[in-house]
Parts: structure tokens; sequence; C-alpha cells
């Protein structure tokens, strides 16, 4: 994800503090991994280089120096091409698991146990996702569907592959 | 052979139809309030393991223990008995009686063990309303759409408040929505009453609801470990 462009986008809405936006970033988009201090601080100051943002004020009452951020029209102009641009689907060509399915039949090891063993951890983190669902938001919901479904492409893969093991192994094997 | 604390085992089913082996060594358990999904290809014997454990298919071989009783020592009468009280059932369709109105259909189960039409319907009702459903309870089957419909499957396989639930591909005619709804539904009711669900379906997403999967493979059972 574009850190960059979806603050920017949070600005749009109006002028607000690094905090501010650090806190609106993890409440709506930063569940698993919450933004650092650090983070924010140095994508706002190239923003501001880079003429997207501009400092709209300065407050400190009495403590460190705060500085309020607004969104620029050349922002506003760079957030809507980041929307307008398909993201480039990856289609995970030679994925790890590939290779581990063949290594294991090169090697002589089970590869239908390590397919097994694969398929027990996606399904563990799919209940895990499921539950999480069941609690949370619509917003969650949404979230959680996303890897769902991501997960269960995965799960229809191991299946085929399973079923293709026999085949795969004569086209692999010397 | 019969694992600590389950409600129902099965250990080495053997089934053949013709010279087709459907189970060849199926072992399996669940507890009370545990939800077991079932998992494998197609025409893997997952059905039959289900057929199997409610007592509907005698297996060749093995032996399956339901409350420490046997049920290949019971007689067909005692297990249909069986299935009238502890058991309940939802299949992927077709399973409600088109004649009969909802709440007739989700009291059912309580009529035939015997419960006075009135107490019959007033919890046939209390189970619809917490599947959603309270407000189709004098339609006809053929008067709901299908997610209802499936809710209105499950009210009635939990109104006879039974301690096994079997569903067999559940959600198999519903899209993801509906079906996601239904599987909310049965599992937090399940679990809620302390019923063990046995849950066959060839989805992940719908599998994800249950505690433990086990897989079928070539009519053989596989993950067997009580994990609550």
């Amino acid at each position: 994800m574009s850190i960059g462009h979806t603050l920017l986008g949070l600005l749009e809405s109006g002028p607000r503090h690094g905090y501010d936006l650090k806190r609106t970033f993890d409440e709506k988009f930063g569940q698993d991994r919450p933004l650092h201090y650090g983070q924010v601080y140095s994508t706002m100051s190239r923003l501001l280089k880079n003429g997207l943002v501009e400092v709209d004020g300065v407050e400190s009452e009495g403590g460190p120096e705060r500085k309020r951020y607004a969104i620029t029209d050349a922002g506003i102009t760079d957030v809507s091409q980041w929307l307008d641009q398909p993201e480039k689907p990856e289609p995970y060509l030679q994925s790890t698991l590939y290779t581990k399915v063949v290594l294991a039949l090169l090697t002589g090891r089970s590869a239908s146990g390590l397919l097994d063993t694969q398929r027990s951890e996606h399904l563990r983190l799919m209940r895990i996702l499921t539950d999480r669902k069941r609690k949370g938001d619509l917003a969650d919901q949404l979230i959680c569907d996303h890897a769902l479904f991501h997960l269960e492409a995965d799960l229809r893969w191991l299946e085929l592959t399973a079923a293709r093991l026999d085949q795969l192994a004569k086209v692999v094997t010397p | 052979m019969i694992p600590e604390g389950s409600l129902l085992s099965a250990h080495d089913l053997r089934k053949t139809y013709g010279s087709t082996p459907a189970l060849d060594g199926a072992s399996f358990s669940v507890h009370p309030g545990e939800v077991v999904a079932v998992m494998g290809p197609s025409g893997s014997g997952k059905s039959t393991l289900l057929h199997c454990l409610a007592g509907i298919v005698n297996p060749d071989s093995g032996t399956i223990t339901y409350a420490g009783r046997e049920l290949s020592a019971m007689s067909d009468a005692e297990r249909s008995a069986l299935r009238r009280s502890d058991f309940g059932f939802v299949f992927q369709f077709g399973q409600l009686v088109p004649e009969l109105t909802c709440v007739e259909n989700v009291a059912l189960p309580l009529r035939l063990n015997g419960v006075k039409r009135k107490a019959a319907e007033r919890t046939a009702l209390e189970w619809m309303e917490r599947l959603e459903v309270d407000g189709l309870g004098g339609k006809r089957p053929g008067e709901v759409s299908g997610g209802q419909g499936q809710r209105v499957a499950v009210a009635r396989a939990l109104a006879g408040s039974p301690k096994v639930i079997f569903a067999d591909e559940p959600t198999g005619a519903l899209d993801s929505l509906n079906g996601e709804r239904v599987m909310e539904l049965l599992t937090e009711a399940a679990r809620s009453s302390h019923v063990a669900v046995v849950l066959v379906t060839h989805e992940a997403r719908v599998a994800a609801f249950s505690d433990r999967d086990v897989t079928v493979r070539d009519g053989r059972a596989h993950n067997l470990e009580y994990s609550a």
C-alpha cells in the first residue's frame, strides 16, 4: 500500500496534525500494521518537499511544536491519479509453494505431506480471520474477506496440486 | 479405541458399493459442542462417512459408538428412534416438506417425538426467531428464497434439541453472503446449545467456521486430533 497516497487522501477532508493522521490511518487501515511515528513524519516531509502538502499552521501549546498539514492542488491531483491507476495483479508465478513441492518430489520427500501441512496452516489462519470477522465491524469484515478469498484460492491450488502429484512427479523427476 | 470425551466416534469403517470402496478404514470422533468439518475431493467418501455416522447407512465393518452405545448393535427401529431424538439434519436442498408451512416444518421433529402441536409450534417459532426467519412462519417452502429456506432447515434441525447435527454441504446452493450467514447462525446456535456438528463441505470458507477439520481421501480420514 502507498502510505504517502493514503495520508494525502486522508488530508483531503481537512488539515491535520501528524499524530492525528497516524491515528486515523491506524484506525482505518492499520489493524495489523500500525504506522510508526517516524514513518508519518518522514512521509510528510517528502510530501512537503514535493509540494503535495503545505504547512497550514504550527502549534506548541507548551509542548513540542506540532505542524498542521494541508493538501495542495498538486496533492489532490496526485491522489486522483493514484486512485485511477489500476493495481498490477500479481500472479505469483513460481511461488515458494510450487518450488517446495517440486523439491520434495526431486528429493524423494513426501510432497503430499507437505501439501497437507500447508493446507492445515491455511485453514488455521482462515479460522482466525473468520472469527475476527464475526466479532468485527463492516471494515473488519471486508479486510478479512479479502484475505480469506486469497487463502481460499491458495487452498484450491493445493487441492489441485495434491490431485496431480503423480503427474507432476513424472514431469519433474529425471 | 474411543477418544476420551467423544460423543460420537467411528473406528476403522469400511464400506463398499459394488466393487467401489467408499470407506477404507476411516476413523472419526466429535465431542459435545464441537464443530468438525469433513473435507475432501468429490468421491472421497465424505458423504458416506456422514451417512454411516448418522446411522443411515450400515458400514460393512468397523464400529460406530454414540454416547457409549454401539450403533451396529441396534435394530433398525432403534436407530430410527435415535435419529429422531438425538440427531438433526441439514442438507443442500430439497429437505423441507413442500405441503407444510415453514413453522410446521420446523415443528416436525418435535411433533414426531410426541410434542403437542401448540407447544411444538411455540418452540419452532423461538428457533425461527433465532435464525432470523420468524416472519416466514405461515409461508410454504416454495414461497421463500433459498437462503431463507436453509435457515428454516437449520431451525428445524435444532428444534428437536439434538445432540448432533449432520450438515451435508448446507450452503452448497447459496451465494457467499447467504451461505456465510447460515454458517454463522448454525455454528453459534450449536455452540451455545452444546450441540456437536459434523459438517461435510468442500468449501474452505465454510470449513473455516469449524473448530477442527478432517480430510477424507480415498476413503480414509486424516487429522483426528481433538484440539478444543
